[in-house]
C-alpha cells in the first residue's frame, strides 16, 4: 500500500514529446511505472520510444485507461492542460512547472476541488511509491527504498537530501510527495496526512516545511486534533531575512508571518519530533521507529 | 517586482480611484515649482522608495508653502532610507512625491491579496487604515472584513457594496469605497499583483482620497505584463541580485562571510541553517537551480568570489536533474579562469557523483572534498573563523 499512486495507476505524460518530458517518462518507466501514453497537440500516431502520443487528453484517456497525468507544459501555457486533464476524467494530476503565474494555478486549483480531483503541485519534484515501484515525478528514482515512512516536503532537493539519509538508516519510505514551492499549490500537508493517517503501512511521517505560509501551522492543529502516528518535522529557512523569496515563490515572510520560528514552535507545542539539524532527521527517525 | 507610491497612484487614478492632486520630481527646485504650483498652504514632501516605515526613516515631511520647501527636498533627495524593511544598508531616493496635504476626517483601509491557503483572491478592508494591516489584524481582527472571490464569476458589485457598508452608513462614501475596492480587485487579476493595497484610504469630507498606495506585482506573470515590467526601478534593487537573476539565479545577499552554492531553493536555506547550528555566518542564499548549465554554475562561483566579505566559499548539491559533473566543470571553468585566493569546500552527492569527484581530482584546484554534510559545514565554520581571527 501506499497513497495517490501504486501499482495499479496508468500514468500519461502531459507534454511527452519535449526535452523534459520525453526525459522524465522514460525514467519513470524505468523505474517501474506504468507510463500508458503521453499527450502533445498535433503528434498523435507518434511514440516516445514505444509510449504511444495522442493529441487530447480526452483520447488518451479513452485509449489507455489512464487516471494520473504528469504535467511537463511550460509554465505560461500550464493553466490549460490542468483544466484538460480534470475535463477528461484523470484523478491524479501531478504538475511538475515551475514559474506558473500564481492566478492561473489558483484559476485552475478551483475547478480541480469542484470536481474532487486530486492536483500536486505545481512545482513539485512529484510523487514515488518504491514498495509499488511507482514513480510520477523527477526525483533520483535510487536514492528511495521500500519501507513504513511517509514523507511530505515543500522542497525538492530537501527531500531527496532527507530520503537519502532515510535509506542509507535503513528506513525505507511508503510514499515520498512534494507539495510545490509555489504560494498556491493543490495537496496539502493536511490532505497528505489525512491519507498517511488511513493508510496501514504507513508508521510514521517526516514533515519537511519552509518558510512562507501557514501550512506547518495547520498541519500542527490536523496532528493535535487526528493524527496519532509519529510525526518528525523539519523546517527551512530560519536565516531567511523577512519580504525576500528564498527561490520558491512561496518561500517568503511576508508581514511578519510565516516564520521558521513561528512553524517550528507549532508543531513542538503539538509533540510533533522537530530536529534542527538536518542532517540528524534519518538518525532521529530511526530512535523515533525503535 | 515592486512599484513606487508614484506609480501605483497613476494606475488607481486610471482606475477612477481619487488621489491628492501632485507631482512627482527629481530636484529641489522642481519640488519647490510643484509645490507652488498646488496652490495650496499645505504640502507634503514623500520620498519615493520600496520601502515601508518611510516616515519614521524621516522620507516624508509635511510643510507649509512658506517653509524652505527647497531645503527639505533636497535633505530627502539626498538620503538613503534605513527602515525596518530596508536592512542596514537602505534604499536610495528614487524620486521625491509633491503633494497637497488634504483634510483627514478618517482613515480606511482597503487591500488585495491572494489567500494562498484557499487560492482565492481576498478583499480586506477596515475602518482602522493608517496602520499596517499585520498590526490591525494582531490588535483588532475584529475591524477587519473580507471578501473571497470566486475565479470564475469575479468580484461581483453586491459584494463589494456589502463590504463599503461594514465601513461607512452614508451611500456617498459607499459608493466609492465599492468602486475602489471593484478597481483594486481588477488591478490585481488584471496586472497579476501579489499585492493591491490602499492605506490609508482617507475620508476628506465627502471624498476617498487613496493618501498612500501599494502596488507589487508577480514576478512569474510580468512576461504577459510587458508596460509592468517598464516601470522596474533597478536602483531599488540589490545590484547583486539583479545581475545574479539575470544569469538564471536565485541569490539573496546576507550578512555573513561564508559564500554558499546549493541547488534547490529548500536545500539551500537548510544549507544556512545548518551554518547557523555550527556557529558560523553565511553571505548569501543562493540557488543554482535544478537545471544550470556549466555556465550558470561558473557564474554563480564568480558571483561568490566576487563578493569581498566572503572568506570560505561553500558548495552543497544533491544532484538531481543538475549532474554532478556540470557541477564540477563549472566551478572548475571559474576558477581556473581567474585563479582561487579562498578555500573551497565542497560536499557532493547525487547524479554522476562518481565523475564529479574525479573531475575535482584531476583539476590538481585545493578544493576540499567532503562526503559528510554536517562534518562540511563544521569545516566551513571553523575555516571562517580561522580567517577572521577569532
Amino acid at each position: 500500500m501506499a497513497i495517490l499512486v501504486n501499482r495499479e495507476s496508468r500514468i500519461i505524460c502531459q507534454g511527452i514529446t519535449g526535452r523534459n518530458g520525453t526525459f522524465h517518462s522514460l525514467a519513470c518507466r524505468d523505474y517501474g511505472s506504468n507510463l500508458v501514453g503521453g499527450v502533445t497537440p498535433g503528434k498523435k500516431g507518434a511514440f516516445v520510444d514505444g509510449i504511444p502520443v495522442f493529441n487530447t487528453v480526452e483520447e488518451a484517456v479513452q485509449e489507455t485507461g489512464a487516471n494520473v497525468s504528469l504535467i511537463f507544459i511550460p509554465a505560461a501555457h500550464a493553466k490549460d492542460p490542468i483544466l484538460e486533464a480534470v475535463d477528461a476524467g484523470i484523478e491524479v494530476i501531478v504538475c511538475i512547472t515551475e514559474g506558473i503565474p500564481p492566478l492561473d494555478t489558483a484559476s485552475a486549483l478551483f475547478t480541480v476541488k469542484e470536481k474532487g480531483r486530486v492536483l500536486v503541485g505545481p512545482n513539485t519534484p512529484g510523487i514515488i511509491s518504491p514498495a509499488e515501484k511507482c514513480k510520477v515525478g523527477i526525483m533520483p528514482g535510487y536514492i528511495h527504498s521500500p519501507g513504513p515512512v511517509g514523507v511530505i516536503s515543500r522542497s525538492g532537493t530537501l527531500t531527496y537530501e532527507v530520503v537519502d539519509q532515510l535509506t542509507k538508516a535503513g528506513m525505507g519510505q511508503s510514499t515520498c510527495l512534494g507539495l510545490g514551492g509555489d504560494p498556491v499549490v493543490g495537496l496539502s500537508f493536511v490532505d497528505c496526512l489525512r491519507l498517511f493517517r488511513d493508510d496501514p503501512n504507513t508508521e510514521a511521517v517526516v514533515l519537511i516545511g519552509e518558510i512562507g505560509g501557514s501550512a506547518e501551522e495547520q498541519a500542527a492543529d490536523f496532528i493535535k486534533a487526528e493524527f496519532q502516528k509519529p510525526v518528525i518535522a523539519y523546517v527551512a529557512g530560519r536565516l531567511a531575512p523577512p519580504g525576500k523569496r528564498m527561490g520558491h515563490a512561496g518561500a517568503i515572510i511576508s508581514g511578519g508571518s510565516g516564520t521558521a520560528q513561528g512553524k517550528i514552535k507549532a508543531l513542538k507545542d503539538v509533540g510533533v519530533e522537530v530536529v534542527e539539524n538536518l542532517t540528524k532527521v534519518g538518525q532521529v527517525v530511526r530512535e523515533v521507529l525503535k | 517586482m515592486n512599484l513606487h507610491e508614484f506609480q501605483s497612484k497613476r494606475i488607481l487614478m486610471e482606475k477612477g480611484v481619487n488621489v491628492p492632486r501632485g507631482t512627482v520630481v527629481y530636484d529641489a527646485l522642481e519640488a519647490l515649482v510643484a509645490a507652488r504650483n498646488l496652490k495650496t498652504d499645505k504640502i507634503v514632501l514623500k520620498a519615493q522608495a520600496h520601502s515601508g516605515g518611510r516616515g519614521k526613516a524621516g522620507g516624508i515631511s509635511v510643510l507649509s508653502i512658506d517653509d524652505d520647501v527647497k531645503k527639505v527636498a533636497e535633505r530627502i533627495l539626498q538620503m538613503t532610507l534605513v527602515t525596518n524593511q530596508t536592512g542596514p544598508q537602505g534604499k536610495p531616493v528614487s524620486a521625491l512625491l509633491v503633494e497637497e496635504a488634504p483634510r483627514i476626517d478618517a482613515e480606511l483601509y482597503l487591500g488585495v491579496v491572494l489567500d494562498r491557503n484557499h487560492g482565492e483572491v481576498t478583499i480586506m478592508a477596515s475602518p482602522a487604515g493608517g496602520m499596517d494591516i499585520e498590526t490591525i489584524a494582531r490588535e483588532a481582527p475584529e475591524k477587519i472584513f473580507t471578501v473571497k472571490v470566486n475565479p470564475l464569476r469575479g468580484l461581483c458589485p453586491f459584494q463589494a457594496r456589502a463590504l463599503a457598508y461594514k465601513l461607512t452608513d452614508k451611500n456617498i462614501l459607499a459608493n466609492q469605497i465599492a468602486n475602489a475596492a471593484k478597481a483594486l480587485y481588477d488591478i490585481f487579476v488584471g496586472y497579476d499583483c501579489t499585492l493591491a493595497e490602499i492605506n490609508p484610504l482617507v475620508v476628506s469630507g465627502e471624498t476617498l482620497l487613496a493618501l498612500d498606495a501599494k502596488i507589487n506585482l508577480d514576478d512569474h506573470a510580468l512576461f504577459r505584463r510587458p508596460q509592468m515590467a517598464a516601470l522596474r526601478d533597478r536602483s531599488q534593487e540589490d545590484p547583486v541580485e539583479l545581475s545574479a537573476r539575470l544569469a538564471g539565479l536565485s541569490y539573496i545577499r546576507l550578512e555573513g562571510d561564508i559564500g554558499c552554492m546549493v541547488n534547490g531553493a529548500g536545500l539551500a536555506m537548510a544549507t544556512l541553517d545548518l551554518i547557523s547550528i555550527h556557529g558560523g555566518s553565511p553571505a548569501n542564499f543562493l540557488d543554482v537551480g535544478g537545471g544550470a548549465s556549466e555556465q550558470v554554475v561558473a557564474d554563480a562561483m564568480n558571483i561568490l568570489l566576487d563578493d569581498k566579505r566572503v572568506k570560505v566559499v561553500f558548495i552543497n548539491i544533491f544532484g538531481g536533474i543538475l549532474r554532478c559533473d556540470v557541477l564540477a566543470r563549472g566551478v572548475i571553468k571559474a576558477i581556473k579562469e581567474r585563479g582561487l585566493e579562498l578555500p573551497v569546500v565542497a560536499r557532493i552527492e547525487g547524479t554522476n557523483i562518481d565523475l564529479g569527484r574525479k573531475l575535482f581530482a584531476d583539476s590538481g584546484l585545493p578544493i576540499q572534498m567532503m562526503s559528510s554534510l554536517d562534518e562540511a559545514a563544521q569545516l566551513v565554520v571553523a575555516k571562517a573563523k580561522e580567517l577572521s581571527g577569532n
